[in-house]
């Protein structure tokens, strides 16, 4: 890989002897949509904060293009930020909102006139020029915070939950727009959410944050599909947590019974977590399955149905499924080999927090 | 029945309304009538004039105190508001407890009684060993009308999104290009109405006034006080006429000024 965009080199970040960030290390290459994934209080806008220079960090480098701009103040970044709460100037018109970055650059008016022209085409309200911003709707109102930063043609743009305060149906739709947005654009977006579906959706890496530590860091795919710790597992999606016992590569023993897995170098009889998502969970004759169990719970969730299936020893384990299974009747559970995410078990809490990706 | 009994109450809401009018606006009305009283008289109608008025236009004393009435209530109100305003801005980035602290010292001297606030400065200024005169007079001023300007901004200032400040610099704009450009005209209504309160304060204050300013030199409240002592010339009720009029429509202006520009 090239010379990352964005370097954070050992941030560290406390407020009032609260450690939000500790020694946090990450690389944002040019060009990609990156998000900061976490639960309220993981510290993802405090980093974005850090990296917009509206905090400084107490300790550690933020590197942009080879350059140390940790001092910097935010007007001397080559950064935009679009804000949760759009932020817009009320007391200006679109057109003077959108012109604001321009104008303290001196740009000439012409130039100005262009750049708000295209860039309300760009997030498709052309005309929107001499509006107010109070007669604009929330979406509409996120979209002219977008226009109003990129004008500026930052490097990085940086987002703190923009969509937070949209309704489903448009946080849909501005989710493709950002999206086309990035490709259009070509610039590098860092993009700070606690919503999952997001991550998944938008982003080219996603970085989870739990306690002010990277949990694990990767594509969407990665994510998903290879949480490295239980933690991972648990925010994105549903799962299966469960304990396991890594026989040798390629087979653990859950609750007694082995499955086949596609996991190596564990060792052998090691302690371990064991992730299966809960639509990879294939319910099957009692005689066919690996386990045994009994349906206990079932909802219609409209794609599928949720279910219980509650295993001898207690377990509950969570399916979807597109096939219904009634409660009470016994059923067999099997999974895919490749459908089986196998984790180390964290030592102690911290090591839980620690783990980064390689 | 009913209708009757809503009748007398609605009649009686009315009465009671008009008499609360009489009360606080029959002695104000009766001055203005007699500062038209061709006859000096405070009991007899001698017919219309504006000659009182003219007297007190011709006054050099009177004039020179209401020259130096506007100029205190103007520069005091002004500095107050510089320094409100800034004071405001330290104050709403501080921490909950040092804020609350800084808060209700603001409003000790609103709540204090003017006599102690004007004798406690008079005597500050004579052991700091500062002369009385106008200079004392405006710093007085000063220091009372500052917390009506922090009372007024404060809620504006509260009200306003902290993001928008911060994305005028993300956008490249100094601090304080930021505060005039975005910050500023959110809290302008703020400002002018608390601008307003001050000039009015300081435009009727008597009592510190009165102990702060020394020999020689008059306010217009503190020059009918010491007319009055020596006897009632209509003249002064025209002067009060005018104070009045000219209170009532800064009043005015303070409640409104804030509700048009929200409207807008």
């Amino acid at each position: 890989m090239n010379q990352p965009l964005i370097d954070l080199r050992n941030i560290t970040k406390s407020f009032d002897k609260t450690v939000v960030l500790d020694d946090l290390n990450l690389s944002v290459a040019e060009n990609t949509f990156v998000t900061l994934l976490g639960p309220s209080g993981c510290g993802k806008t405090t980093t974005l904060r850090i990296i917009g220079g509206f905090e400084t960090a107490d300790q550690g480098q933020v590197i942009f293009d080879g350059e140390d701009i940790s001092k910097l103040p935010p007007n001397k970044r080559q950064l935009n930020t679009v804000f949760q709460k759009y932020a817009l100037f009320t007391h200006m018109n679109i057109a003077e909102n959108i012109a604001f970055g321009l104008k303290i650059k001196g740009k000439s008016r012409t130039y100005i006139q262009d750049k708000i022209r295209y860039a309300l085409k760009l997030v498709n309200l052309d005309g929107y020029e001499n509006r107010s911003v109070s007669s604009l709707s929330g979406g509409q109102q996120q979209r002219i915070a977008i226009a109003r930063a990129i004008v500026n043609e930052p490097r990085v743009l940086l987002l703190d939950e923009p969509l937070g305060a949209l309704d489903l149906k448009l946080r849909q739709d501005m989710q493709y727009e950002l999206i086309r947005l990035k490709n259009e654009l070509g610039i590098t977006f860092i993009y700070v959410t606690h919503d999952q579906e997001e991550a998944l959706t938008m982003s080219d890496t996603i970085v989870v944050m739990n306690q002010g530590y990277i949990q694990q860091m990767g594509t969407p795919e990665q994510i998903y599909n290879e949480p490295e710790n239980a933690f991972v597992a648990d925010f994105i999606g549903e799962s299966n947590i469960v304990p396991g016992i890594m026989i040798r590569d390629e087979l653990v023993e859950i609750f007694g019974a082995r499955f086949a897995c596609v996991d190596k170098g564990f060792g052998t009889n090691r302690p371990v977590d064991v992730v299966i998502r809960p639509e990879d969970i294939d319910l099957v004759e009692p005689s066919a399955g690996t386990l045994t169990g009994v349906c206990t719970h079932l909802i219609f969730k409209g794609v599928h149905y949720e279910m219980e299936v509650t295993t001898p020893d207690g377990f509950e384990w969570l399916v979807h499924s597109t096939d219904l299974c009634p409660v009470g009747k016994e059923v067999g559970i099997h999974v895919d080999p490749f459908d089986i995410q196998i984790m180390n078990k964290p030592a102690s809490e911290d090591e839980e927090a620690v783990g980064v990706n390689e | 029945m009913n209708r009757l009994g809503r009748f007398l109450k609605r009649t009686w809401q009315d009465f009671y309304l008009v008499l609360i009018m009489v009360f606080l606006y029959a002695p104000i009305v009766t001055m203005m009538v007699l500062s038209f009283n061709t006859s000096k008289s405070r009991t007899q109608w001698g017919g219309f004039t504006l000659r009182w008025y003219a007297d007190m236009f011709a006054s050099r004393n009177i004039m020179a105190a209401l020259h130096n009435t506007l100029l205190i209530a103007l520069l005091s109100s002004l500095i107050a508001t510089v320094i409100g305003v800034a004071a405001c801005i330290a104050i709403n980035s501080m921490k909950p407890v040092p804020k609350a602290v800084v808060m209700g010292i603001t409003n000790i001297p609103m709540l204090n009684a003017d006599i102690v606030t004007g004798i406690s400065l008079m005597l500050a200024f004579i052991a700091f060993g500062i002369s009385l005169g106008f200079k004392t007079i405006l710093i007085a001023h000063i220091t009372f009308n500052i917390p009506y300007v922090i009372l007024s901004v404060m809620p504006k200032l509260k009200q306003t999104n902290r993001s928008t400040y911060e994305a005028a610099m993300d956008l490249g704009a100094g601090p304080v290009y930021a505060f005039f450009k975005v910050v500023f005209p959110d809290i302008l209504p703020g400002v002018l109405s608390g601008f307003l309160l001050a000039f009015t304060m300081s435009l009727d204050d008597f009592i510190i006034t009165h102990f702060t300013k020394g020999a020689g030199i008059n306010t217009l409240s503190t020059l009918i006080y010491s007319e009055v002592r020596r006897g009632i010339r209509p003249s002064m009720y025209a002067l009060s006429t005018v104070i009045f009029l000219v209170v009532l429509t800064l009043l005015i202006l303070t409640n409104f000024a804030p509700r048009t520009k929200a409207e807008k």
